[in-house]
């Protein structure tokens, strides 16, 4: 098995790609789509980190032991992420969280 | 040593050994998500039930350091990538070049950081004794514009109106917001002691299309820093400028 190369045009197109990103990340931030701004800001973000993930990390042209490595670490943090915020939205925790505060007052 | 890029006993090709020495880079870098994983998963947890604070914290961020920042990072992240490359086809002079370009804007990146902090210190925002999100003539935005000004004392006002704790909640975004751009900014710098390092390799013609894995081992490291960059960038500074 042989290295492969990823040629300088592939990474010049994902570079373009993600500073297009940013560019609509900034713009969609200014505009007001209620409860989506967040879901998009979010969605762009994921496109660009994986972009950034398959081509300049070269997971996409890496043997499949590695490739299970990465899908294993978006799996567990993807169970840390929804376990707990399962957890914080389905209590009644405001009162209690707010309460907490009096000790970050000045 | 593994450095001189000889085959070792236990791996039957270089290839090989090269793959397994990316398998554990990788495998840290599973242990880095986790790890920033947790300050995203608090910063989200506190912004769910503290929305006003965190929203007005969050635009008294500075979005045109923040902004050059991110095309920043994302451009030492292409000059790595290439920096791979040109190990990669055995331009010895380019890997150097660009290895060097990779370091610059990381530190260009880091001096912004400085930038930044110093106005957040200047603007009271630093959790502890003086923190006060109140509004105040010292604190202009970019801009000297009276209308802007004006807008900006008026989203101030609100946002104490609506929740009049925000001194305490906003010193809960400020805390996340300093954890996770100084844990951030500290990557940075480790990236940039190691980019030092293989420059120092490069310049003794060190990486070729034979042997390149440390070259290519930082560039996971740099990538990733880049990643947590990408996430962090519209959570801290862009959340709520559509008001």
């Amino acid at each position: 098995m042989t290295e492969h190369i990823v040629s300088p045009k592939i990474y010049l197109a994902i570079f373009a790609t993600l500073m297009a990103g940013t560019g609509i990340t900034v713009w969609a931030a200014f505009q007001n789509f209620g409860k989506f701004n967040i879901v998009i800001a979010l969605a762009i973000a994921t496109i660009k980190a994986t972009l950034v993930v398959l081509y300049f990390m070269h997971a996409r042209y890496s043997p499949k032991r590695t490739q299970l490595v990465i899908v294993c670490s978006v799996f567990w943090l993807a169970i840390m992420l929804s376990l707990t915020l399962a957890d914080y939205n389905t209590r009644r925790h405001e009162g209690r969280l707010a309460s907490a505060t009096t000790c970050y007052r000045a | 040593m593994h450095r001189t890029g000889q085959l070792y006993g236990h791996f039957e090709t270089l290839e090989q050994q090269k793959e397994s020495a990316a398998l554990g880079m990788w495998v840290f870098l599973v242990t880095e998500v986790l790890f920033f994983g947790g300050l995203f998963l608090a910063y989200t947890v506190n912004r769910g039930a503290f929305s006003t604070a965190f929203g007005a914290g969050s635009n008294t961020l500075d979005i045109k350091l923040g902004g050059f920042n991110t095309v920043v990072l994302i451009m030492s992240s292409l000059t790595m990538a290439m920096a791979v490359w040109s190990a990669q086809v055995g331009k010895k002079k380019l890997v150097s070049i660009f290895l060097i370009a990779t370091l610059g804007l990381g530190t260009v990146f880091l001096g912004v950081k400085v930038i930044e902090y110093k106005q957040k210190f200047d603007h009271h925002l630093i959790p502890g004794q003086g923190f006060d999100m109140r509004y105040r003539s010292e604190h202009p935005r970019a801009t000297d514009d009276p209308k802007e000004i004006a807008i900006e004392k008026e989203e101030v006002e609100k946002t104490f109106a609506v929740d009049q704790d925000t001194n305490a909640h906003g010193q809960l975004y400020f805390s996340l917001y300093f954890a996770m751009t100084g844990l951030h900014a500290l990557h940075m710098i480790v990236g940039a002691g190691l980019l030092v390092w293989l420059i120092k390799a490069s310049f003794a013609g060190r990486f070729t299309p034979q042997y390149n894995t440390p070259v290519e081992i930082v560039g996971l490291y740099w990538h990733f820093v880049d990643i947590v960059w990408i996430y962090l960038f519209p959570l801290l500074y862009l959340i709520d400028r559509h008001r």
